[in-house]
């Protein structure tokens, strides 16, 4: 069974995001790029299904600017066998890497698409139930567990309340939580292997996807700030403030 | 005029609170109607076209619904939004869910997670973990959105007058199954809806040291209770305590961290409590700069001791 991993090339998560003072988005300028970090889980998952023998290759694919390309080598060092680069400058819409994705599964026929639950920049949650929708396929979203069992795929998935378990008819689409793994770190060799494992490049029109937006940004502007408010003596005063505040 | 149809949040029995901030948004939206889509959920229904301004309750009763498994619902949705203008669901897991997959059905963008209605296209919502706040108009024709609950007032439950109509689709699509689910019971208030929370973070050490300093506070106040990524990774308590980024998002009265740096991802699931209280060892430790109140302590000596004379 073939697996295939979006990516996305975000904004490093340690990284305090800036808005810009012309309100027209986030400064990105010199700020530094990481993998998104449910993708990382993504494709860690996708590694140990292949050593486990349910995967027999594992396709990585990012929609983005050429310097994505650094985010899907990262994906191929840690273990991924090629990948696929869908070259754009303009911000996508999940819609329309939803329908980047439904022609790249068109042509690649994986058994299972396995995406981070939400990027951390746009946080939309979107893209993996959009492309499960578009395939008319099912979708185990919010993953903590993923087991294939011959022409199924069992997902314990993160809720509200807990968790709960479903049985999905492949090919399916699964969507990463925190829980899922702990991605691993690519080694100097695998980093310096990956430089020659298999690289294709594509654009959107390859897959007859307009990719304009559907949402315009009118502006982005800093959240209000709360103020750093005063820090108290000992447990005593603190236990004063405790029931001035009615709770106690 | 608007006609919104929202997604009524339920386990067959009764309706959930994140449903009542949906209905306030769809109702600076237009016309509110709602839609229960459960197995045996009568009752829901009848409970639902009760929460004030609500207009037709549309009933979905069918054993293919009673999980809301997206694949089974999200057609049922498609097919009612032939009458309706607007998909509005609550940010909860079900709508999170659901919502994207019937988007992509109607070859809309949806807006997710929005904090306020601008205009009858136009919202904010929260991006970069709440760092920054974009202001979108949508350019389809019609509409799909999330609700964040803690940023619209919940609709009064009671003094409707909708009217409950039985709809059907086309029931169970055969791709999913529902096996089963772990859903933990607890006596304290609901994460998303308590007036005081006490949060844990990884200085509390193991499981059993969380329950024996957080729990006793929590239960003082008759708080509930939560965690920061880093303990639910470490296993301290099970993930639907997590507050965060990606966790659950909270606004309650006071927010008491323990323990808690405060990283930003943990910052942008609670910063829009009303009183924030921070108790940590580390006096440089980020959670001070959002801070109302912050005690520099051992945690182990002064949380006890806190529980102790209140």
């Amino acid at each position: 069974m073939k697996i295939l991993v979006p990516v996305k090339r975000v904004i490093d998560y340690n990284v305090k995001p800036r808005v810009k003072s012309d309100g027209t988005g986030v400064d990105l300028a010199n700020v530094k790029m990481s993998m998104n970090p449910f993708d990382e889980i993504a494709v860690e998952e996708a590694i140990r299904l292949k050593e486990k023998g349910v995967a027999t290759e594992i396709v990585a694919v990012s929609v983005g600017p050429a310097k994505a390309q650094e985010t899907l080598r990262t994906a191929l060092a840690m273990g991924a066998d090629r990948a696929i680069l869908v070259t754009t400058d303009d911000e996508v819409e999940p819609l329309a890497v939803a329908k980047i994705l439904k022609g790249i599964v068109g042509e690649e026929a994986p058994g299972l698409v396995i995406l981070g639950k939400q990027a951390i920049d746009d946080d939309s949650n979107q893209t993996g139930q959009m492309l499960a929708a578009l395939l008319g396929r099912p979708q185990g979203t919010f993953a903590s567990e993923v087991t294939v069992e011959g022409d199924s795929v069992t997902v314990k998935r993160e809720v509200d309340g807990g968790l709960e378990t479903v049985k999905l008819s492949l090919p399916a689409i699964v969507t990463t939580d925190l829980r899922l793994n702990e991605p691993r770190y690519a080694s100097l060799p695998n980093i310096m292997k990956a430089k020659s494992k298999p690289l294709a490049n594509k654009t959107p029109a390859d897959y007859g996807v307009d990719t304009a937006p559907r949402l315009k940004t009118l502006k982005v502007t800093e959240p209000a700030t709360r103020q750093a408010g005063v820090k108290v003596a000992d447990v005593d005063a603190l236990v004063a403030k405790i029931k001035e505040l009615g709770i106690a | 005029m608007t006609k919104t149809l929202v997604w009524v949040e339920h386990d067959n029995a009764s309706v959930k609170d994140a449903t009542l901030s949906a209905v306030t948004a769809a109702s600076q939206l237009g016309e509110v109607h709602l839609l229960v889509a459960g197995s045996g959920a009568a009752a829901v229904a009848e409970a639902a076209a009760k929460i004030a301004g609500v207009g037709k309750v549309h009933l979905a009763d069918d054993a293919a619904y009673a999980n809301a498994l997206a694949e089974n619902v999200a057609p049922l949705i498609v097919s009612l939004m032939e009458s309706h203008d607007a998909f509005v669901a609550p940010s909860t897991s079900n709508g999170k869910n659901i919502a994207p997959r019937v988007a992509a059905l109607l070859d809309v963008a949806q807006v997710s997670d929005i904090l306020s209605v601008e205009g009858p296209k136009t919202f904010t919502r929260p991006t970069y973990a709440g760092n920054a706040i974009a202001t979108v108009e949508s350019s389809d024709a019609k509409l799909v959105v999330t609700v964040r609950g803690t940023a619209f007032a919940k609709a009064a439950s009671e003094g409707g007058s909708g009217t409950v109509e039985a709809v059907s689709g086309s029931g169970d699509s055969g791709l999913s199954s529902f096996l089963g689910a772990e859903i933990a019971k607890s006596e304290r208030p609901e994460l998303t809806s308590a007036k005081v929370i006490v949060s844990g973070g990884r200085a509390l050490k193991d499981s059993e040291t969380f329950k024996q300093v957080i729990f006793p506070l929590a239960d003082k106040l008759g708080a509930a209770v939560g965690a920061s990524r880093a303990a639910v990774d470490a296993g301290y308590v099970p993930n639907d305590y997590q507050v965060g980024q990606t966790g659950k998002i909270v606004a309650p009265e006071v927010y008491i961290a323990v323990g808690i740096s405060g990283a930003i991802q943990h910052l942008a699931g609670m910063k829009d409590s009303k009183t924030i209280i921070a108790i940590n060892k580390d006096e440089d430790a980020p959670i001070f700069q959002v801070a109302d109140v912050g005690l520099v302590a051992d945690l182990f000596t002064a949380v006890p001791e806190i529980t102790g004379k209140l």
